[in-house]
Order: C-alpha cells, then structure tokens, then sequence
C-alpha cells in the first residue's frame, strides 16, 4: 500500500489531535510530577516532534498514546539531567514516571482535567490567575491571547503565569478533586474562575458595560468538563444554565450596526431558542439536586427575563425574591446593583434608588453598573431628581465605559 | 503610583474639537474627565492644540534648529495628556481601555520615574 503521504492532512491531523486532546494530555503528564511547566515543555516539544515524523512515517493509530508516551519520554530524560545537578526528589519524580510509562498504550487515558481545573483554583493561587492558569492549561490558549482578555500587558501575564505554575510546584499542591468537606469553597472557587472567562456583565440593565463576551465558548466548555466529573454537584448545572441563558441573547443584543440594545428592547425572536431549552434543562438538573447556590439564582433570574418571549412581560416580582436571597448568599456589588434595578422595576423608582443609596458610595467609584442605574433610575424619577444630578449620573456612567457601543447609548440617553 | 497617559489621537478625534458643544467625542471625553477625578485617579492633564501649532527646538553644533511641526511626524498625533495616580498598573490599563480615545487611536501608559525625581526636587 503505497498512498503519497499528505503534509497538509497530517498538519491538519496533528492540529486536531492537539486542539481535542492539549488539555487532556497536560493534565494527565503534569499530574505525576505536579510541574505543569515541565509537562508544558514536553508536551510541546513532542507535538513539533510529530510534525517532523508523521509526514514521513504516517500517522500512528493511536496519535493520543503516541503523544503521552513521546512526552513522557522527554520529562523522564529531563529528570535525568536534573538529577545530575541536583538531588533525590528528582529520583522520585524519575522512578514515579519510569513506573508509569509501562502501563500505557490505550487510546484512552484517565482524563484528569478536572483535577488539574482545581489546581488551577487552589486557594495558595492569586485569584486573579485562576481564570488565565485554566485557559492555559487545560485550554492551551497562548499567554499573549490570554492578556488580551484580561487587560494586561502580554509579557507581565507570561511571567505570572510562570510563577503560579513554580508555586503549584513549590507548595506541592496535590493533582486530586478536594475531599467532600472540602468541595463546596474549592467548587466555587472553581465556578467563579469559568464564570470570569464569560465576561459579560448582567445585561437586564439598559446602560451596564459589556466589554465583550472574551471567551465565552471557552468558558462553556471549561463548565462541561467539570460537570463531566461531578454530574451531581448542582452549583455546575446552575452555572451552565447561566451561560447558557445568556448565550441565548448574544445574537438581540446589538443591531446589525453594532448598536446596543438594552434587555428590555430586544427582539425575543432573535433569541435561540436551542440554547434556552438546554439552559432550563440544565436548571431543572440543578433543582432536583435539592441544594440551591449563587449561580442557580442568577440562572433562575435569567430563565425569568427569557419568559417574555412566551407571555411578553417581565415578572419582576420573582425577580426581587431571587435577589434577596442572592444577595443574602453572595452580597457581590454587580447583584446588589441588579437588585436595586430590579425593585426598581417593581416598586417604582424610588425605592430602587433607597436600595442603591444603602451601597458605600466610595466603593462605586469605578463601578460603571452602579453610575448605570442610577442614571436610569434618577431619570424615571422625574421631577424630583435635580437635572443636575441626573446628568452627573450619565456622565459618571459614560466615563467608566469601556464599550463604545454602551458609551453611545448612554450618551443619547443622556441628552 | 503615578501614570502619565498619553493620547494619540486620529485627524477625525482632533475635528471633533470644532463642535465640542455637541461632539460625541468630546461629550465622551468629559464624561471620562469627570469619572477620573470623581474616582480621584486625575492628577493632571491638559489636552493639547493641533499638530500645526508645534514647534521643535533642537541644538546641534552651536546652532539652533527651530522647526515647524511636532517631533514625530505621524498619523497619529499627540493630542494630549494625563496624570494619574493609581493603586497598580491593572487600575491604570482599567482607566486606558475607558479612554474614548482608545477605540480610534491609541493611548499609552508610562510609569513616573518618582525615585528619578527625587534628585530634583530638594533642600
């Protein structure tokens, strides 16, 4: 059988592989040594080694064992040479790995992400890496593309990612889902690292900054494969059900011009209606897991804001009730701003704005949703707010923007 | 710690200055001005006049060059500035993606050499 060997197919191949399986694969070989660098290291150096081989020797039937055992490889030979220079914990690292390699040759490993997405959010981590540590490593995005997403300059998000991956290693924080008693702050810590990658603000409020949705579809996935590990945890149902919800309005929530267009004025035809049936399943899960949590609530919230597209109204008296007790369980700035809209929307203006006045004012300084609904809220008022106080509002609201297309809005609004 | 941010501005941000009573623009910029300082972020600033009206001194070989024009002739020109002070660098690239000039030109950021300055500025 002599078939011409296709470079562009097994560069192709190569990159498919690589794309499905980065995440699997690097968790699987950081796991035995816990020096996700290293594993990093190795595993790209053997991909590269498969675009040089695999033209010429073809593509082997099991490409993901081929990978795992060329990258062992090269952390034992790696090992090894540190061993030379320095002393016994790279004996046991060598003798851990050397052990193992034996036993591979399925197709089919372990997957491990999960683990690897709890290292990621272990509490020795600065939370602000949580987030870029799992985009990098289970996900395999660049450094470069990560700093994007989060507003810092490439080089400095290089160079702390650097020093999370020599902290994991350092503090020998161990490659395992958490103990029960430990699960429920170690999820959450979890959750609110892939929500972060989601990025959008709660968009129930005309005038709230969206910067973009950076890396939604990532966020998804990194959600679907935690739930893959604990199907019965309902807390990643209920952040499903969120992003979900929310990807379900992507499509209403600028016109064709890249206008922004506020909850309230959006088309619900253009809503997915594919996306909304997933997201009240993934809901429906959550609830008869019997065990309510912060992102269930803000799934239900949503999953109230998407029945207009049935019964055309808002029940916003629901909406207050889910609040309250969002609130009670997690008192971030961004639900006690939608609350406030929301008894708004119930109770009149007035009482929305006694709820915000109860906010430290200094804490808001640089919160655009605060300056947002206020805005909103002082305009609705009418009369018996100061022309003043209203424009001071927007203006507040339009300078901590960072969206052009909400800068546009308030401002119009603003008049 | 103290930022100084500088604003490249394009030729269409700089006519906005013709009709700055109804500009979207400048109406964007004065609200940015009033967050900053209601923020306390704003040290200082001033924006600055049109490219024409720069002027370049240089000395070379005892002689004076006096030239018409800005430093760097570009698209893209300096159309002003800021002073900021911040708690960190993440707080001051927060303040620079809020710029409304950002989404047009270009607005860089550069730490005050402080300790630099302190052989200035003494008894």
């Amino acid at each position: 059988m002599d078939d011409p060997i296709d470079d562009a197919g097994v560069r192709r191949t190569i990159e498919a592989v690589a794309r499905a399986s980065y995440g699997r694969l690097l968790a699987y070989l950081s796991r035995e040594t816990r020096d996700v660098a290293g594993a990093e290291d190795a595993l790209s150096e053997t991909l590269l080694a498969a675009l040089t081989t695999w033209p010429k020797d073809g593509v082997p039937r099991q490409p993901e064992a081929w990978l795992l055992t060329a990258a062992r490889h090269r952390l034992i030979d790696e090992s090894r040479r540190r061993r030379v220079r320095t002393e016994h914990e790279d004996t046991v690292r060598l003798l851990t790995l050397e052990s193992a390699t034996a036993a591979i040759t399925e197709d089919t490993f372990a997957d491990r992400r999960a683990e690897l997405l709890f290292v990621c959010a272990h509490p020795a981590i600065d939370p602000s890496l949580h987030t870029p540590l799992m985009l990098q490593t289970v996900l395999g995005l660049d450094a470069a593309r990560i700093a994007q997403a989060f507003l810092v300059p490439p080089a400095t998000m290089g160079q702390r990612l650097v020093r999370a991956k020599r902290k994991i290693l350092e503090a020998g924080i161990p490659f395992e889902l958490p103990r029960q008693e430990d699960l429920p702050q170690r999820l959450d810590a979890v959750l609110e690292a892939i929500y972060a990658a989601y990025g959008l603000g709660r968009d129930e409020v005309a005038g709230v900054d969206q910067p973009g949705l950076a890396l939604a579809g990532e966020a998804v996935w990194l959600a679907r494969v935690v739930l893959d590990r604990l199907p019965d945890e309902p807390e990643i149902h209920g952040l499903l059900a969120l992003m979900l919800f929310c990807d379900a309005r992507s499509a209403a929530r600028r016109t064709p011009d890249g206008h922004y267009v506020p909850l309230s004025e959006q088309d619900t035809a253009a809503w997915s209606a594919a996306a909304i049936r997933e997201a009240e399943t993934e809901l429906a899960d959550a609830s008869r897991l019997g065990r309510i949590g912060r992102f269930q609530l803000e799934a239900a919230i949503q999953s109230v804001h998407v029945e207009r597209a049935q019964t055309g109204r808002t029940d916003w008296a629901a909406i207050v009730v889910f609040y309250e007790h969002l609130v009670q369980l997690a008192p971030t700035l961004g639900a006690r701003v939608a609350q406030a809209a929301a008894v708004a929307e119930a109770h009149g203006a007035a009482a929305g704005l006694a709820e915000l006045d109860r906010i430290d004012r200094s804490s808001v300084a640089s919160y655009q949703p605060f300056w947002a609904v206020r805005a909103h809220l002082l305009r609705q008022a009418g009369e018996t707010s100061a022309a003043a106080e209203v424009d001071d509002a927007y203006d507040r609201a339009i300078g901590l923007a960072q969206d052009p297309a909400t800068r546009q809005f308030l401002l119009d609004r603003r008049g | 710690m103290k930022y100084v941010m500088l604003i490249y501005e394009t030729p269409p941000n700089l006519e906005s200055r013709k009709d700055p009573g109804h500009d979207p623009y400048v109406a964007a910029w004065k609200a940015y001005h009033k967050a900053l300082v209601a923020a306390g972020a704003y040290v200082s600033g001033a924006p600055l006049k049109d490219m024409a009206t720069a002027t370049t001194v240089r000395l070379r070989d005892g002689k004076r060059r006096v030239q018409d024009g800005p430093f760097a002739e570009a698209k893209e020109q300096l159309g002003g500035f800021a002073i900021l002070d911040v708690p960190s660098i993440d707080a001051a690239l927060e303040w620079a993606a809020r710029c409304p000039t950002a989404a047009s030109g270009a607005v860089e950021l550069r730490p005050i050499d402080d300790d630099f300055f302190a052989n200035f500025v003494d008894g």
